[in-house]
């Protein structure tokens, strides 16, 4: 399926039928709250139990911030779509919700909100949609008023769906640019389903945070794509040629013996690393099975 | 909308200098139970625009919830009913319908549902 960004504006996109569409969707709602599940834990709150004023950016129908209120702070909500605002009405959120583009600045007093999150909604600043929308022009007066509204010492967590690289970077420059130190943490990065990219923004006194959050899934094993590269590196380096046939094929490799519990190990840990929910390591991990006759 | 929120937005019009406060011209509002927590309050206190929450009481016709002068932080530590008040004032008030006033523009964002539409035109951007 296309990417939302590129069928319409997000305040023609996300009509009514698409709203309601995309808050009915068990699925759709078990992945946005893991996110702010996750934003919340990078944004790194004091930890004394006393609720901050946290901006959600981009709410939709309040997903995100129902995780924001189980922890009990107080929101406030933006949100260019009236319909999914409707929806977050009928659902009854508990934070405030405002009707605004981003792009447009967000119109608050300086120096008053603790911390700011904002689930899959930068990306939408890169399209121009109208005539009159210059993106970079609209990155700066997005992140010039979070600069200014967030107290020193404030964190912003901002999980994007990057195109591209280059849209990415033209998003952190212009982070950069606002006055935020920060840089990107990326959850699960080998996989292509799993991948997340959290944007981490610090507001002033960078010496203060300045060491990134790890993201999950990094630390792993060699995938299998570099083991078949090296083979062929030292077939390469090989001065004696071998014809095909009479290497021993992959298939004649695995029947002689089983693919082994060291394969089976293997291939577990690539599938936890891409984020897939996968049985423990027992004993009885690809253990052999009884003759039975 | 809560009058937290109120006390927190400003005019976000381009070339507009003294954009705050927006004038509230509530013509209906509810109240709502909220859990009361002393901690929150005492630590927004600070940032709380007092005048602008009174004028914003008022435009919802509590002439006597709150008193006119900032208190001192150490009055609100210890003075459990001010601090109850200011917990109704800030958190339990809600602004379903009406509108916010820009004081230097006279731009009206109106308020529908308790939702603010703070969207500009063109050529306020």
């Amino acid at each position: 399926m296309p990417r939302p960004e590129f069928q319409a504006p997000p305040e023609i996109f996300y009509n009514d039928s698409e709203a309601r569409k995309y808050t009915t969707s068990s699925r759709i709602i078990e992945i946005q709250s893991k996110i702010s599940e996750r934003a919340l834990e990078l944004l790194n709150l004091p930890n004394d139990g006393v609720p901050c004023l946290l901006l959600d950016i981009g709410c939709g129908s309040g997903i995100s911030g129902e995780t924001l209120s189980e922890n009990e702070h107080h929101w406030i909500g933006f949100d260019i779509s009236q319909s999914m605002l409707d929806v977050a009405l009928e659902r009854e959120v508990e934070g405030d919700l405002l009707l605004a583009d981003m792009g447009q600045g967000l119109g608050l007093r300086p120096g008053v909100i603790d911390g700011a999150v904002s689930i899959s909604a930068i990306q939408w600043l890169c399209n121009a949609d109208k005539s009159s929308h210059e993106p970079i022009a609209r990155l700066k007066a997005f992140f010039g008023s979070l600069y200014r509204c967030l107290t020193r010492g404030a964190r912003a967590v901002l999980q994007l769906y990057s195109d591209n690289v280059s849209q990415s970077e033209m998003i952190m420059k212009a982070a950069m640019r606002a006055g935020f130190a920060g840089g990107v943490v990326v959850d699960f990065p080998h996989s292509t389903r799993a991948r997340k990219t959290y944007l981490v923004l610090t507001c002033g006194s960078s010496s203060m945070q300045t060491s990134l959050p790890k993201g999950k899934g990094e630390d792993r094993e060699s995938c299998s794509d570099d083991d078949d590269d090296d083979e062929r590196d030292v077939d390469d380096k090989q001065t004696v040629g071998i014809y095909d046939r009479h290497r021993l094929s992959k298939r004649m490799k695995i029947t002689k013996k089983g693919k082994g519990k060291a394969w089976v190990i293997k291939k577990k840990n690539q599938l936890r690393n891409k984020g897939y929910s996968v049985p423990p390591d027992t004993k009885y991990t690809a253990r052999k099975r009884k003759a039975c006759f | 909308m809560r009058l937290l929120t109120h006390n927190m937005l400003a005019c976000n019009i381009k070339g507009v200098t003294n954009g705050y406060p927006l004038r509230l011209e509530a013509e209906k509002w509810v109240e709502k139970e909220v859990d009361f927590n002393a901690d929150f309050l005492r630590g927004v206190f600070p940032k709380i625009d007092w005048p602008a929450l009174v004028g914003a009481a008022r435009a919802l016709g509590f002439h006597d919830l709150l008193p006119v002068d900032a208190p001192d932080p150490s009055v609100l530590a210890s003075d459990d009913e001010l601090l109850r008040r200011f917990h109704r004032a800030l958190l339990q008030l809600h602004v379903e319908e009406g509108g916010l006033v820009c004081p230097e523009t006279s731009r009206r964002f109106p308020i529908n549902k308790g939702i603010p539409n703070m969207l500009l035109h063109e050529d306020e951007v």
